[in-house]
């Protein structure tokens, strides 16, 4: 990755950050540390890897992504308006009642969100359909997936790495948002996912661990994911809860939390530094 | 008029019971501080077990719990309770005969900001076709204390509903309850206003209000039980005033709408009916306010079905 590219995603995160903490912050209330713990790797995927159109988003030989831990939504929202699926307008609109934006991803209200998530387990299963259907269609295109490290606690997430592992899945790369955090508390208190590395390695994905703040480095991993034949992949990201909310960044309580629109600003103003 | 958090009022009571009581445990499925269950954690930390985000593991531990002689109460949202844990519930606890107490929170429209996807409409009609179990949504703070300590005492799998916010206080601290029992919050002999759950029973008292003015005098009944649902006092009702109208924040298909126009037509007894409830849609994201008015199950939609009884 050259300087120029990686400074580009750097300021798009940066953008999407903005974005994201605005859209809460406007409500007054959401889930800011997932959303904000996830959007370097979205800012990658959407503005590097994935080959898709925001003027078709129903395209069948489009890379997808499925946003397992549906939650964070949010984040997914600024990143797609900020490619342009629809107007940065409509981020005033996050849950307010008939909205297209609401909390939890839906696919049949949002142009470019590729599945309905927000129970927590079921996304990376959906994932693996896509996958698997897109095998049987002919089409060659990657599924992304991220799960996050809570949601790992549902027995699902392990049916689907079976499958996935079974049926060689190659063309699914998936991501787990290991920023250390459920709601009632740290993964490590609450239920203990180590060691996370061996076990989907156990399962029989390619697996790697990266700092999921660092663009070079997740590039990196993204491009050995998609090189590597005849196993998904999983790439673990080491990340932080509310990455860049200066108000409440690895905090527990940021899981859902309520702000003004007056710390909303300042946390951007923040952001930019 | 006073309200109390609900969620407290759950975790009070459970602390108050376990200090009588060393068999009660309390699960939850990482929503301890959602559910107000983390008090309970605090007060007696070896008898809260968090078990993640595992809806189906809670369910299927806490029916092992139960078979051990414990008494466990299993938290987590409704959608999950009902959706996720389905299999678990009705086999490990509710077959297997044994004694799990499991808690449905943020029932209908209360999920709020949460969505179609966490918006319980169909968790009454699952329940109510699992043999032998008992289901109840306490209306207030004051009936789900009550119900609680039931819940404590009866021997067999209760599946209870419950909003996490804070409720209007219907009741006094005198009051009591039982399985089966509903209460008449008001009288009135021109119509009966079957209600189940806070928000219902407060948009069916200000429809009996808003009646009133109108000279309809409408009695409202706090359904309370959906099973066993309390025959005597809705039969009675829908004798003496020919005129019925159920409402839930839940599908009319299965739930209380359902379970009365059974209950009516096999009685034999002459009423005219209406149900208030969710009309084969899925819950969407917004305010309570929003979401009563779209869906169709505000004071005025329930005063509306009433004077449509004629
Ligand atoms: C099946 C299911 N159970 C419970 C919830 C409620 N819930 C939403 S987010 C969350 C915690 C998830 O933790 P994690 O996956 O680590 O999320 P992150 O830290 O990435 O925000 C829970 C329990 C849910 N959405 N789905
Ligand atoms: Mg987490």
């Amino acid at each position: 990755m050259t300087k120029e590219t990686r400074t580009e995603l750097e300021a798009k995160a940066r953008e999407i950050r903005a974005l994201t903490i605005d859209a809460i912050g406007y409500l007054g209330v959401g889930h800011i540390g997932g959303s904000m713990s996830v959007v370097d790797v979205l800012a990658l995927l959407y503005y590097r890897h994935m080959r898709v159109d925001p003027a078709e988003p129903r395209r069948r030989d489009r890379d997808q992504l499925v946003l397992s831990k549906g939650h964070a939504g949010p984040a997914l929202y600024a990143t797609l308006a900020s490619k342009g699926y629809f107007p940065e307008e409509w981020l005033h609109t996050l849950n307010v009642g008939g909205t297209n934006l609401p909390s939890h991803c839906d696919r049949n209200r949002t142009p470019g969100v590729d599945m309905t998530t927000g129970s927590l387990g079921q996304g990376i299963s959906a994932a693996c359909g896509i996958a698997l259907g897109n095998r049987l269609n002919g089409i060659s295109s990657n599924v992304y997936c991220i799960i996050g490290d809570g949601e790992s606690d549902e027995g699902q997430v392990w049916e689907a790495a079976m499958f996935a592992a079974q049926y060689r899945l190659d063309k699914l790369v998936a991501f787990t948002d290991y920023n250390r955090m459920q709601i009632d508390g740290p993964t490590a208190e609450i239920m203990n996912l180590e060691s996370l590395k061996a076990k989907w390695e156990a399962f029989g994905w390619f697996t790697q661990e990266v700092d999921g703040h660092d663009m070079e480095a997740m590039d990196g991993a993204v491009e050995r994911a998609k090189a590597n034949p005849g196993r998904p992949s999983m790439i673990i990201l080491d990340t932080i809860k509310a990455k860049g909310f200066s108000l409440a960044e690895g905090q527990v309580g940021s899981h859902s939390m309520s702000f003004s629109y007056e710390d909303a600003k300042m946390a951007i103003a923040d952001l930019k530094g | 008029m006073e309200k109390k958090e609900m969620r407290a009022v759950y975790a009070e009571t459970l602390i108050d019971l376990a200090r009588e009581n060393p068999d009660i445990v309390v699960l939850d499925a990482d929503l301890m501080k959602a559910n107000g269950t983390a008090a309970f954690a605090k007060a007696f930390p070896d008898r809260a077990v968090d078990c993640g985000v595992a809806e189906a593991n809670m369910v299927g531990v806490a029916s092992g719990l139960s078979a051990a002689g414990k008494i466990p109460f299993a938290s987590t949202f409704a959608c999950f309770a009902s959706r996720r844990a389905y299999d678990q519930f009705f086999l490990s606890a509710n077959y297997a005969r044994l004694n799990v107490k499991l808690v449905g929170t943020d029932p209908g429209v209360t999920a709020k900001y949460n969505g179609g996807t966490h918006m319980p409409f169909e968790d009454l009609a699952l329940m109510r076709v699992i043999p032998g179990l008992t289901i109840v949504e306490p209306s207030d703070p004051t009936s789900l204390a009550g119900f609680v300590r039931l819940a404590a005492a009866h021997r067999g799998c209760v599946y209870m509903r419950m909003p996490r916010t804070a409720a209007n206080v219907l009741y006094g601290a005198a009051e009591t309850f039982a399985f089966g029992k509903a209460k008449v919050l008001r009288e009135g002999g021109d119509a009966a206003i079957v209600a189940l759950g806070s928000v219902m029973v407060n948009e069916a008292l200000a429809a009996a209000e808003a009646l009133a003015a109108e000279g309809t005098h409408a009695a409202v009944i706090d359904a309370l039980s959906l099973k066993p649902l309390d025959l005597d006092t809705l039969l009675r009702y829908a004798r003496s005033t020919g005129r019925v109208v159920t409402c839930e924040n839940a599908q009319i298909a299965g739930g209380l709408g359902g379970a009365v126009a059974e209950a009516i037509l096999e009685a034999g007894v002459a009423a005219k009916f209406a149900r208030i409830g969710i009309r084969d849609e899925f819950g969407e994201v917004g305010t309570v306010e929003y979401l009563i008015e779209r869906y169709g199950i505000t004071a005025a939609h329930i005063a509306a079905a009433v004077r449509s009884l004629t």
